[in-house]
């Protein structure tokens, strides 16, 4: 039943997701190569438009912003699905059957989102480079010597690293932030939206948090 | 048979059960009726060990459910069916996989006993046919019945309902009300039902405790309660026109 219920969620954490990270990668890659290029034209070599498009994307927007969003998304899902389930009695019902509604409900979905928050973002990070390279290629703002001299400029495998612990921790977060507000819901719908509420909010401030701390202890 | 020895309960300054002592016994409907905010849903809650009474103790067939340990209260709920008010069926689950679910949680069985297990307990409520449907599929009375089949598909010693006719109509509600009846006597289980539907217990009642402010102010069976001299139960059993009728025809 556990691995079950894990595959289930995999499937609404990580594939249900995909059109929405696939969506923001792609514009974040193309917006930012079009901003570098806009601010550093004629005043820096043109191969510093694909170095910034790489740097922002591992380093900050697909392991920061990614998690954001999905805060949103698989945030709110969460704690509206579990504070259903606790106004309608079926965390109660659970309860007296001897299951044990924490273990059987979060923990799978802590670590569907482990496994696949951080895929997801990796994801995001080659989409963003790739619509980087598409734009710059459409626009001609750069040549595509130039981007990929760019985006191989003095790479560090620790940044992916580094991006990858981030995304992980902010995964833990969210997840386990709104599994908590919807397990502990308490009286009809109203409270049921207040709690998916309270999570989007509450994961999206502590992430913010985290993210600042990680940043200086990691880098 | 179960047994509530001197049960008390509060939520901050609210005392909502006071020194409450019952017995519930074995193969018979035994009815708690009371006013809304009596304290019948908390006494429930505390009997099946989702709230933890402040004082007392509960016993299942002599063993003290409260003084047990979270791996002991597991066993003993194992032997426990509850049908709730609102059903609480998983609804992302179809009929067939709601009464499934004990039975894949907690027994050895193969699947295909299983599937035979599920049929029986379909068939025990007239549900056949309605295996692949979701719950939101359903009407109130025929949820409620999904319920009582989830409940009863681990052969229960005990069987919990809260409110089991709520929101349904008269009729259906006997069907409800028979149906417990006769599953509590084939499967000689010790059944609890919290109600304040007049009807229902007059229909399937074999024992009732009245509880009024938080304390059991009567107990008895159906008989004595039509003809009972405590002003408070009498109260709450004729408040209705209908019962004020049969009682003038008693």
């Amino acid at each position: 039943m556990f691995y079950k219920m894990l595959v289930k969620e995999m499937g609404i954490i990580g594939i249900d997701s995909l059109g929405i990270v696939v969506l923001l990668a792609t514009f974040m890659g193309a917006v930012m190569c079009l901003q570098t290029a806009h601010q550093v034209s004629g005043w820096y070599p043109a191969y510093i438009i694909g170095f910034t498009v790489r740097q922002t994307m591992i380093l900050e927007f697909s392991p920061t912003l990614i998690p954001i969003i999905l805060a949103g998304k698989v945030g709110s899902n969460i704690a509206s699905q579990l504070g259903t389930m606790r106004v309608t009695e079926q965390i109660d019902a659970l309860e007296i059957m001897g299951v044990n509604s924490s273990g059987y409900l979060v923990l799978p979905k802590i670590i569907a989102g482990l496994f696949c928050i951080p895929i997801l973002v990796v994801m995001s990070m080659f989409l963003g480079v790739a619509s980087g390279a598409g734009i710059a290629f459409v626009t001609k703002v750069c040549s595509m010597a130039e981007y990929q001299e760019g985006i191989q400029l003095d790479f560090e495998s620790y940044s992916v690293v580094y991006a990858l612990l981030k995304t992980s921790v902010f995964a833990l977060i969210m997840t386990s932030v709104s599994a908590y507000h919807g397990y502990h819901t308490e009286g009809g719908a109203l409270d049921v939206a207040r709690s998916s509420t309270k999570a989007v909010v509450y994961s999206a401030v502590i992430i913010m948090i985290t993210n600042l701390v990680l940043t200086q202890i990691l880098l | 048979m179960i047994e509530l020895v001197n049960i008390s309960k509060s939520f901050g300054d609210q005392t909502v059960l006071k020194d409450v002592s019952a017995q519930f016994e074995k193969g018979k409907v035994n009815f708690v009726i009371g006013r809304s905010g009596s304290g019948k849903s908390v006494m429930t809650k505390c009997t099946v060990g989702l709230l933890e009474p402040d004082s007392g103790n509960v016993l299942f067939d002599g063993r003290n459910f409260t003084a047990m340990n979270l791996k002991q209260r597991k066993e003993i709920r194992k032997e426990i069916g509850m049908l709730f008010q609102g059903s609480a069926l998983f609804d992302s689950m179809t009929v067939e996989e709601n009464v499934m679910f004990p039975l894949k949680m907690f027994s050895e069985m193969p699947l295909e006993e299983m599937k035979a297990r599920v049929l029986h307990c379909l068939n025990r409520v007239e549900l056949t046919g309605s295996e692949h449907k979701l719950p939101a599929e359903l009407s109130g009375g025929m949820q409620k019945r999904v319920g009582i089949a989830r409940a009863i598909s681990m052969n229960p010693q005990y069987l919990f309902c809260d409110e089991p006719n709520s929101g349904l109509d008269p009729q259906t509600a006997i069907i409800i009300d028979n149906l417990i009846l006769d599953l509590t006597k084939e499967y000689g289980m010790t059944t609890v039902v919290i109600s304040h539907d007049m009807n229902s217990v007059i229909e399937a009642s074999d024992t009732i405790h009245f509880i009024h402010q938080g304390e059991v102010a009567w107990s008895g069976n159906n008989a004595d309660m039509m003809t009972s001299s405590s002003s408070t139960l009498n109260d709450f059993v004729y408040a209705s026109k209908l019962m004020q009728r049969m009682r003038n025809t008693i």
